[in-house]
Parts: structure tokens; sequence; C-alpha cells
């Protein structure tokens, strides 16, 4: 009981330490019949993430029968009269050690739309593979293109971990262990061959719990961790602490400098990476001014620094011109480009125009811009370069990006702030598309 | 089938570091909000969420001067105001904290009335004694048109409630007002798009990401003050299907109802017509948040009475605009 009691003595970090404990934010890839929402359900049922009176109504609706936990993430109107679901959906629970946040995405029409949306921040993809639609009596197990499709995407949009759960298990009869082998030989093979990282393969029935939250009692021949076990040991994203700072200017505020009578302009941001203290000499963009910083603040309160994923409060000991949109950095280390090119991936039904004067938004800073050459499309089941000449929703593609003005982008391979972008339809204000510098 | 409910495996390992990350996404948001818009307004209704959210908001734009373990206190100003929609059937006791809050704060507090809407002719109960609840929205859709908001700061919760798991952090209103589930903006990134067209707003939901049990240790370690009924107390009180309705001129008890004494606390606080206190003895916040871990119930389920008549009733609400 002591934790809880606690909780009022619980010091508050010092600014400069990691934030270790975030949750882990993980997406969900899988199509309608793979188990995904019972997966899910699962995961929230052995969890303890839902409660009696929602599993009251899921009671009722089965009438005697098994529940169905794939009705817990169906939340609007429309889908559940359809059975189909429509939207990235977010779910939550927690285990001793750890929270976690599921991005759900639907795997039918708008797939592409969907997972981008959910991976998009993401710390780790679980792919769902239902053994059930596989032939495993042959030596080289074909995989399905949905697995193909999703595994590359998450590599696409670099989310840093991909585990595989082999679902429907408990379908198979005799031969579970060789069936099983069968099909982690050919996702390994395959996941050599696309250059991807896998961090586990887990057997699982999502229907009965085995290997999801507890130990399989059927199949002892796997001794690996359950998926959720798996789950509380996988890395969160990694802010990079060290090198460089760089900060997009979320917003300047006036201080009214504690009575006094000093005036401060402060400007908050999130550091996108590296770190920042009182003597440190930085620059803007676009000003290209350089100033000494006189102070920082973190949440309310002045702090000797902040680092990578902290909003920081930068104080300068000189009036310089700097507003919403701007970026603060260690002199010289953030080169402009004002044409540049990425991995375009198309949310909207309207296709991308060659020429058309966009939005678009980097850091805090919303640029006009137009896609100026497409270099190619991308095959994603299996990330062959095929010959475009426009990109529909849901299509990815190399494309060529003119903005404005110069921007300091960096390659979204190597930060995900300075290296994301979105692109806003004019018109109708929809989020059309989101490009990944230098991918 | 059976989910374990022992209160070891419940409890987290907390060293609520995990609260620091959700503090930081929230005062983010906050942020964004005051500064990518131009006339910003907190919707406040006194309920430990929007309590949550207004202490993250002083943390986002002022200056700390209390120290840990006290009741906080800031000096500054936040750069939006306050707002209210009061359907004139709240617990006073609720009202009463929120004006001793906006004075101690000295922060401007906008209260848009459903009695205002009422004369206008803009609502119209179906009877006296109707839930004012649902009727909210119009009051709500008309005080924001009023003041020209832009967008409004809300307390909601994505694990509160289905339709909300699929709410983004920033909600597209269109000019009327009103949510349109299939056609949201997808949300990548902390790269929000914010761009609307006049009579449009914006809803932002800085703590979409935190869980009730999160908001308990949040409230905790932070000393964050809330009315007095979120706490143990006695009231007056007649059962009706599995729920504890409170006596009160708008929920009176009829001739065959038994009312009892009981000791109580409200786990969400909102129109007296429908919300309801649940059994309990917890006088401080760890006893709630010990409580939080062995709960069994959901929170609206264990206490909203207008939540309960359809799975998609709110759904249907946020459509037409609710909060």
């Amino acid at each position: 009981m002591s934790t809880v009691t606690d909780v009022n003595n619980v010091e508050h970090i010092d600014a400069g330490e990691e934030l270790a404990h975030k949750a882990l934010r993980f997406l969900t890839a899988g199509s309608v019949d793979d188990g995904k929402s019972t997966l899910i359900g699962r995961l929230l049922f052995d969890s303890r993430g839902i409660l009696a009176d929602k599993l009251d109504a899921l009671e009722k609706r089965a009438a005697g029968a098994p529940i169905d936990l794939s009705l817990l993430t169906d939340g609007l109107e429309a889908e559940r009269e359809q059975g189909i679901t429509i939207d990235v959906a977010y779910q939550y629970f927690a285990t001793k050690t750890r929270k976690f946040i599921i991005a759900d995405a639907p795997g039918h029409e708008q797939y592409t739309r969907n997972m981008v949306t959910a991976a998009a921040g993401s710390d780790a993809a679980v792919v769902l593979v239902d053994i059930t639609k596989l032939d495993t009596s042959v030596d080289d197990v074909v995989l399905l293109p949905q697995t193909r499709r999703h595994s590359l995407l998450a590599r696409l949009l670099r989310v840093p971990s991909i585990v595989f759960a082999i679902n429907k298990l408990d379908a198979i009869e005799v031969g579970t262990q060789a069936a099983f082998d069968a099909v982690a030989k050919a996702l390994t093979k395959f996941a050599e061959e696309a250059g991807i990282t896998v961090r586990g393969i887990v057997p699982v029935s999502a229907l009965r719990g085995d290997n999801v939250a507890t130990p399989s009692a059927n199949w002892d021949w796997y001794t690996g961790p359950t998926l959720l076990q798996l789950l509380e040991t996988l890395p969160v994203a990694d802010e990079a602490h060290d090198g460089n700072l760089l900060v997009p200017v979320q917003y300047v505020a006036r201080d009214e400098g504690h009575g006094t009578g000093h005036q401060h302009r402060v400007m908050w941001g999130r550091i996108a990476h590296g770190s920042v203290k009182a003597g440190d000499t930085v620059q803007i963009f676009p000003s290209g001014e350089t100033a000494i910083v006189a102070s920082v603040r973190h949440a309310g309160s002045v702090v000797d620094a902040c680092t990578a994923g902290q909003s920081a409060g930068i104080v300068l000991d000189r009036q310089v011109d700097v507003s919403r949109g701007d970026w603060v950095f260690t002199p010289g280390s953030a080169p402009t480009q004002q044409t540049f090119s990425g991995t375009l991936a198309w949310l909207d039904t309207e296709p991308a125009v060659l020429g058309r004067k966009y939005w678009v938004r980097h850091g805090n800073r919303w640029v006009q811009a137009r896609i100026t050459a497409i270099d190619h499309r991308l095959d994603i089941n299996t990330l062959e370069e095929v010959d475009a000449h426009e990109l529909g929703v849901n299509e990815i593609g190399r494309v060529q990006l003119q903005t404005q003005q110069a921007l300091p982008v960096e390659a979204y391979a190597d930060n995900r702030v300075g290296g994301a972008l979105i692109v806003v339809d004019p018109t109708t204000n929809r989020t059309s598309g989101a490009l990944l510098v230098g991918a | 089938m059976n989910a374990p409910t022992t209160m070891t495996h419940l409890l987290p390992d907390v060293d609520h570091r995990h609260l620091d990350a959700l503090e930081e996404e929230a005062i983010f948001i906050l942020r964004e909000v005051a500064g990518a818009f131009e006339r910003p307004g907190l919707l406040f209704s006194s309920g430990k969420d929007s309590c949550v959210v207004l202490h993250l908001a002083e943390k986002a734009f002022k200056q700390k001067l209390s120290k840990p373990g006290e009741r906080p206190v800031f000096a500054g100003k936040l750069p939006f105001p306050l707002v209210h929609v009061d359907t004139g059937h709240n617990f006073p006791e609720v009202i009463e904290f929120r004006d001793a809050r906006v004075a101690e704060m000295g922060e401007r507090l906008i209260v848009g009335h459903l009695e205002d809407s009422m004369q206008r002719g803009t609502i119209r109960l179906a009877h006296p004694l109707e839930s004012r609840n649902g009727h909210q929205t119009v009051t709500l859709l008309e005080t924001i048109e009023e003041h020209r908001f832009d967008c409004m700061i809300g307390g909601a919760r994505r694990d509160e409630e289905k339709a909300r798991a699929k709410e983004r952090i920033f909600s597209h209103r269109d000019s009327f007002g009103q949510w349109q589930p299939k056609e949201q903006r997808p949300e990548l990134w902390n790269l929000f798009n914010t761009r609307i067209k006049p009579g449009e707003h914006f809803r932002a939901f800085p703590i979409s990401n935190w869980t009730e049990l999160d908001v308990w240790l949040y409230i905790a370690r932070e000393n964050i003050p809330l009315p007095n009924i979120y706490y143990t107390h006695k009231r007056e009180i007649y059962r009706r299907k599995g729920l504890l309705v409170p006596v009160t001129h708008v929920t009176p008890p009829d001739a065959s109802d038994t009312v009892e004494t009981v000791d109580v606390r409200f786990r969400t606080v909102g129109d007296m017509t429908c919300t309801c206190p649940v059994e309990s003895d917890a006088a401080t916040t760890a006893d709630i948040v010990a409580e939080t871990l062995l709960v069994t119930v959901s929170e609206r389920g264990a206490t909203r009475m207008d939540d309960r008549t359809s799975e998609a009733s709110m759904e249907r609400r946020k459509k037409e605009g609710y909060f």
C-alpha cells in the first residue's frame, strides 16, 4: 500500500532527466479477419483495462455465447451498424511496470491513411498474422500481401520496433509447433530481405488468451515471452539529448518577471534534439540573430536546463526578433533548403496535383509549397519503385517539394521533428499528405 | 476468463514519472492553443478533469510560487478566459468552489446560462424537471458564437467513452458547431492542422491520453483543489436502477422511494438531474486513488443517468456539438 499513500511525497523529476517512464505507444496492424479487435480486447480484458459495466453490456449482447472481445473497440454508431472500424481509435491499459497506448488502425479501405496516422509517433508495431490463411505444409510458406504491406509501411515510417503475433494457433489441431516454425521462418526471411529488425515472433490465441498476457498452457514447446512481456521491454522512441540544439518556437509570452519590473520575453518550444541551459549561445531562424540564454523555464519554474522532449521556456539576454514558427538552434547548425525530396504519403481522396499551391506545416511554421516532381510511386506490397505522374489516396511516393521560403529541414531518419511536414489543401483545409524528408 | 483483481497486481510501480510525460504533452497542447488561435477559451465546470486542465494551464502560462506539497499558487495571468456553461442545476458546492477559485486566481470567467437560452426560446424543455444536460449544447454554442471563440479547451479523456476514443486532440467543428466523426483530419506527429474558416471552431483536449487513475494520481501529486463533494460526505439518497440518486429539488423521490443517508462521494460532477454519487468513505485523494484501483464499474456507467440510455448517446450528443 505504501506506494499509494506516498503519492504526495513524490519528487518532481529534475529537468534534464530522461522521461524514461513514458507510455509505450504501439499500433496494431492487421486485416478485418485477423482477430485484431479480439487481440486488443484481450489485452484490455486481461490487464483489467475494461470494467464490469462494459463487460456486462458485452455479455448481454452475447446472450450466453462466449463474449466477443472485438466489440470493445468499435466506438462509433456507424461502425457498429456496419461491423467495421472507420478510424484510428486509442485504447489505454497499464501493467505494473508500464502504461500502454494502443493506436488501433483498421485494416480495410483507407488502410494506408489510417496506418500512417497510427504509425506517426508510435514506438512499436504489432503485426498480426492469421495462420489459418497460410499453407504451412510447404517448405517456403507464402506470406499474405497484407503482412508484407503492414511491415513495409511500419519500416517506411520508421516505427522503431516491429513484433509479429501469429494468431489463431488454437485453430490448428495437430502440428502446431511445426506450423508456427514454418511461418516464423518465412517472416524472418522476409524481414531480413526487407531490412526490418524484428523484436519478436509470438504464437498467440487472442480468442483464448494464450501468450497474450498469460503464458499458454497448451503449447509447452514455446518458451519465449508472452506478447505483453515483450511489449513491457520494448524501448520508447529515443530522444536525442546530445548534439546540437533545435527548438521550434511554439509560443512567445511576455513574462511578468516575478514582480521585479523586468519584462522578459519567453520563447516556449518543445526541444527536438539537444539540450539548453543558461549561458548557451543560440541562433534564431529566420532572423539569423544570435543571443545568449539568460535563463531556462520549465512548467512554471526556473530550471537549470531542459532537454529533448521537454518544452523549454528560453529567455535571452537581449531583445531579438522572434515569433511562433521560428527556430532556435546551436549557431550554424541548421542549414536551410528551399527544395528538397521526401516520401509523401497521400491521405486525401483528391489526388496530389503537381504545381498546385498547398499549405505545409514544418515545426510550427506554415508556408506555401508546391510539389514540383513525382519521382516514383512505391508499390506498398513490395516497396518497388513504379513510374507515376500523380499520387492518389493511400498512395506513397517520392516527390520533390519546393517551399515559398527556405526551411531548416532535417532527414526524417535523423529526427522526426525536423524531418516531418504535413500538407494541407488550401481550399478544404483537409490534411492531405504527410511528408518524410529525405526518406 | 477471470481477469486478475488483486490489489498488488493493479498497483503501478509508481514513481509517477509517467505523469511527467502526460503533463509535458498536456502543457504542449495548451501552448499550441494559445499560439495557434486568436480567441481561445478554457471550459471550466469545476469537475476534476477541468480542475486538472486549469492547473496544467497555470503551469503552462504562469510562474509557480508555492513549494512542492503546498496548495499550488501561481503568479501571472492565463492568455484566455475560463468559460462555464451553467445549467442552473449545478450542485451549490460546485458553484461556490468555482467562484472562490476564480476570485483567488484573478482570472476572467464567462458564464453561459442555460436559463438565458430558455428565455430566448432557443431551448425548450419538454417538462420543467427534464434533465438540462443534453440542452447544454445549445448554450455552449451560443456562448461560443457570442464571444467569437475559435478554440475551446476541454477536459475530455479518451478512456471515458468509446466515441471519445476516436476523437482527435484538436477536433474540428463546422460552422454549426457539429463534429463529423467520418471527416476527422488525420493527426500526424505533433503537427496539428489548426486551420479554420470563419465561423468554424476547434475543441482541444489536452488530457486526451489520461485515464481516470492518472487524473487522481496527478491531483494527489500536485495538491489540486477540488469541490468538496468529490470526497466522502453524508448525503440523502434513494436507489434507482442500481444508481444512488441524490435528493435535490430537481430529483425529488417518489412516494415509493426510500430515502437513506449514506456516506458518498461523486466520481464525476455535472448537472444535478443526471449525476449520481457512489458509496464511499474516501476522505483523501490517496483514498480515492486506492478506490480507483479496485473499482469495477466505469466512471460514466456508475454515475451518469444520461449515458445509460443508449450505447451511442455520447456520440449523438458530440455530433450535435456537445463537450
